[in-house]
């Protein structure tokens, strides 16, 4: 097994966790945090294939992955605020009594 | 032999590394350079903590410690035993896990950051490219040792106190970042050696220190003011002001916990006087030509110190800032000058030398100073000072 | 596959798990802390110090705190009637189990077309710097032009409403 191969089964299975994450808790702000593994799974995935790949030295891998980095950042901020937003509307986090919009 | 003196510390690593076997001799280097590290700064600390009972003993007429050995000096000896001896309570309620590894987290990240600092010729850790970068990040996460020790003492004060702490050390981190951006721009690297060896020159005897240009002298003041900030000293201390919050967020730990505690806190005011001393006021580098005779290490150390004075004199000056104050300040003033500075410090560099440059950029700084000090000052309708007597 | 490897990569999922598993919301947030600093030493490992240290200092600094202030402020400590998991969960982890399945099957089928290693490639900042101000200026500008929007609509959308819009 290649180093890169490592780098990449490592990325698939925090991708996977955070999926799970995102899909069977109740409170939306463990949402959020799944959603953020996910992110920071494939920002794993980019700088292995920056670093094992041809032609490092053009940084596009790496220059992906901090954009990448910018924009989760801008992405968990909004986010977080609708969930606070929401909160004091319902006065709940719990995803599965939010279903007003149901039927 | 003024060279010997300089690399003193150095030669006798190398010396010692040298009766090793070759595939040993790198690792033990470093840890050799870790051990001086973690002697050194905890030995400053205590030197610091009793400069400083000293120094506001005085500040407020009165005589600091006094009665342990002659003028007080073996004060934080005695200060240490007694942490060390008393009784470890952590609350039922407490979350321990969390409880534990909060100060123990502090103490870590906090020694991490003198890694990259150059503490005199060859004497920095690590020579990183991204040096200031890897500084700035470890500073970022002593916030959450702090919110951790205040959530897990399940205590309203505690919480409060935690919060309060990490908006404020959240909202200064960003002026301390663009005050450092300014010196960043005009070095061209992001490594502190580079910054250090930039600054290391001498026009008619006098140093090329940041500190002596408009812009360098507005980073700077900007850069004290975050860090007093960032450290939660006073005035920026309402955090752990004991007269508010019984002891912010550390109020449910005692014994050799809360001695952790304060040693994080202050290293990590020695930590950010380096960086300052690194980024403004030439590292290890002599104020003057001729002195250049002294070590370096020397340079490095005197001025750190000296930083640590000015904290200590902040202290036992100036009243406590509450919060939306402090949040003010931050957001409106503060975040402001810093960005103009930026401003300034480009106008700097394409004005070319000269004297002319010298004028506008100065002209440029007071008169935004000047504005949005007394905007600012105008919004607020000041009362005439009223009297309310017991009756 | 050198030793640091598995020790860093055993700490960055043994903090997923935990991050998407406990049932203290808090203890969640802290253990995403940790598997963010083992990504960032991941990166650090693969070279690629100047995304390392903006990890730590993004994602740790910023990120897990920002989180961390959610969870305060809608009382997601206090300890929840029922179960933490969602009625429908079993089906959501056969999701995720299958898609970790296609992404290995993947990986592992594919390693004859994939890169071998390079030399370890020498990256300084400032090549980053010249980068970012060369080729890469738009999507720069673009960034903090999305950094801004979400600043200002952060705060718009988590602002006390007014008295009267109520």
């Amino acid at each position: 097994m290649t180093p890169l191969t490592g780098y990449l089964l490592v990325a698939a299975l925090l991708f996977a966790i955070g999926l799970a994450g995102a899909l069977t808790r109740r409170n939306a702000i463990l949402v959020l945090i799944g959603i953020e593994l996910m992110l920071n799974a494939a920002n794993l995935n980019l700088i292995a294939f920056w670093r094992y790949g041809p032609h490092p030295e053009a940084l596009t891998g790496m220059m992906f992955a901090i954009f990448s980095i910018a924009v989760a950042a801008a992405e968990a901020a909004v986010g977080l605020g609708l969930v606070i937003q929401i909160y004091r509307h319902t006065r709940t986090t719990d995803l599965d009594q939010m279903n007003r919009m149901k039927g | 032999m003024i060279e010997k003196a300089d690399q003193i510390f150095v030669i006798l690593s190398h010396w010692l590394v040298s009766f090793l076997p070759v595939w040993l001799q790198q690792p033990v280097h470093v840890l050799l350079s870790v051990v001086a590290i973690i002697v050194t700064f905890p030995a400053l600390f205590a030197i610091t903590v009793l400069l400083e009972r000293k120094g506001l003993g005085r500040m407020q007429n009165r005589y600091g410690p006094n009665r342990v050995g002659p003028y007080g000096i073996f004060q934080p000896v005695a200060d240490g035993i007694k942490s060390l001896t008393k009784e470890d309570i952590v609350p039922t309620s407490a979350d321990a896990v969390v409880h534990f590894l909060a100060p123990v987290f502090l103490v870590v990240v906090v020694f991490m950051g003198y890694a990259v600092l150059p503490m005199g010729r060859n004497m920095t850790l690590v020579n990183m490219d991204a040096g200031l970068l890897f500084f700035f990040a470890i500073g970022a996460s002593t916030e959450l040792s702090v919110f951790m020790a205040g959530w897990s003492s399940r205590n309203k004060y505690s919480l409060l106190g935690a919060m309060r702490a990490v908006a404020q050390m959240i909202s200064y981190e960003i002026p301390l970042l663009m005050s450092s951006v300014a010196v960043v721009m005009m070095t061209g690297s992001l490594s502190p050696n580079k910054i250090v060896d930039v600054q290391n020159q001498y026009t008619w005897g006098l140093p090329h220190w940041y500190i002596f240009t408009p812009w360098g002298l507005a980073a700077f003041l900007l850069f004290c003011v975050a860090a007093t900030a960032e450290t939660n000293r006073s005035p920026f201390d309402l955090p752990e002001g004991e007269s508010e919050l019984v002891a912010g967020y550390f109020t449910e730990y005692s014994g050799f916990k809360f001695a952790l505690f304060f040693l994080g806190e202050y290293v990590g005011m020695l930590a950010i006087s380096g960086l300052g001393t690194t980024l403004f006021l030439g590292g290890y580098s002599a104020p003057l030509q001729i002195l250049n005779w002294v070590p370096s290490w020397c340079w490095f150390f005197g001025k750190v110190m000296m930083s640590m004075c000015v904290f200590i004199w902040l202290r036992g000056t100036l009243p406590r800032l509450r919060q939306d104050q402090l949040m003010n300040f931050a957001w409106k003033f503060v975040l402001p000058l810093t960005l103009l500075n930026l401003v300034v410090a480009a106008l700097w560099r394409f004005m070319g030398d000269g004297w002319l440059r010298w004028v506008v950029c100065s002209a440029i700084l007071l008169l935004a100073y000047t504005v949005m000090g007394r905007l600012g000052m105008r919004q607020k309708h000041i009362a005439p000072r009223s009297y309310r007597y017991a009756e | 596959m050198s030793i640091v490897f598995y020790v860093l990569a055993g700490l960055t999922v043994a903090g997923a798990l935990a991050a998407v598993a406990l049932k203290n919301t808090v203890h969640c947030a802290l253990a995403l802390t940790v598997a963010f600093a083992g990504l960032a030493l991941l990166f650090l490992e693969l070279d690629a110090q100047f995304a390392g240290f903006a990890q730590i200092l993004i994602y740790i600094g910023a990120v897990a705190i920002l989180v961390v202030f959610a969870i305060l402020l809608t009382r997601g400590s206090e300890t929840p009637k029922d179960t933490v998991y969602s009625n429908k969960w079993l089906l959501g982890l056969v999701t995720a189990a299958a898609v970790f399945a296609v992404l290995g099957w993947a990986v592992l089928h594919s390693t004859e077309a994939l890169p071998h290693e390079t030399a370890k490639p020498a990256v300084t900042v400032m090549d980053i710097g010249n980068a970012l101000m060369g080729r890469y200026v738009l999507p720069l500008e673009i960034v903090a032009l999305l950094l801004t929007a979400a600043l200002i609509g952060a705060v718009i959308v988590a602002m006390h409403e007014k008295e009267g819009a109520r």
